[in-house]
């Protein structure tokens, strides 16, 4: 999955928002589209994230957007949209996986913490700004490539709290997770996306530490 | 002085900016002493923001077409059934 390296928009909830939302409750099936046309491309992402199928991601984001719909009158408004609408879109997520691994008990947060991944392997400097070394094709595929190789649950916090800009409670409350959780999921998703990218932003030719 | 673990417990938060001062302060005083905890913690910094400046996937276009004839119809079902 190709990733852009454009400059994110500003993570807030845009002020006319809550004024989609409350036209789409009232029925009004333009505001509903406005909404999916917002959030189709995050939630098609965190579905695929999950499933790491193709076929289960459009299910995930079509399942999604009716649940969203049927239920509009349920949402708050004391989180955002965006929140609200990850939770469903988890949630069927995690029912695809369950229904194609007949596993009544999977979940997103199933792995076992060793402390294993908490491992640095390599400690070496990068340049200042390791990413003019490549072109943006080739960025857009390194990154997406190190993000693909993480397990779902570190890759969907890691997506939703640094790529998305959630807050730490927000991430939890989407992911139907405890603070503590997230940020020990976080902390390991950064280190090991680190590790990964230091093959490719490592200085070259230099000890590490020459220039401190 | 804090050990290299308990700093890597501790860096993401100290990225975030959400630790106590008092902790800040430990934190800062041990990756000044500590090359090894200084190239981590600038390197786990600069993985971030590769990754914040990246736009969230666009959705290929035939998915998109998919999913809105689909709630069409869907909104289209429960109007009739209203």
């Amino acid at each position: 999955m190709a990733i852009e390296t454009i400059p994110a928009p500003p993570v807030e909830a845009p002020s006319d928002e809550l004024d989609l939302v409350a036209r789409a409750k009232a029925g009004d099936s333009a505001a509903f589209s406005a909404l999916i046309n917002r959030y189709e491309g995050k939630i098609f992402r965190l579905a695929m994230n999950i499933t790491q199928n193709r076929e289960d991601a459009e299910d995930v984001l079509q399942e999604a957007f009716f649940k969203a719909f049927e239920h509009i009158d349920q949402f708050q408004g004391n989180s955002k949209f965006y929140t609200w609408i990850v939770r469903i879109a988890v949630n069927q997520a995690l029912m695809k996986l369950r229904k194609r691994k007949s596993d009544r008990t999977v979940s997103l947060d199933e792995q076992i913490d060793t402390g294993e991944d908490m491992v640095v392997r390599e400690v070496a400097a990068w340049d200042p700004d390791p990413e003019e070394r490549f072109s943006r094709e080739e960025m857009s595929q390194i990154l997406s490539d190190a993000i693909d190789d993480l397990t779902p649950i570190y890759r969907t916090v890691f997506t939703l709290r640094d790529v998305d800009g959630l807050s730490t409670e927000e991430t939890a409350e989407a992911l139907d997770l405890t603070v503590p959780a997230v940020k020990s999921r976080l902390l390991r998703a950064r280190l090991q996306l680190r590790d990964k990218l230091n093959r490719f932003f490592k200085r070259k030719g230099d000890d590490a530490f020459a220039y401190m | 002085m804090l050990t290299c673990k308990e700093f890597l417990s501790e860096l993401s938060d100290y990225l975030d900016e959400k630790t106590s001062l008092e902790l800040r302060e430990k934190l800062q005083r041990h990756i000044t002493e500590c090359p090894n905890c200084w190239v981590i913690c600038d390197t786990t910094k600069k993985t971030i923001q590769v990754y914040k400046g990246m736009q969230s996937c666009t959705i290929p276009d035939d998915v998109h077409a998919r999913l809105m004839a689909a709630v069409e119809r869907k909104m289209a079902a429960t109007k009739k059934t209203e």
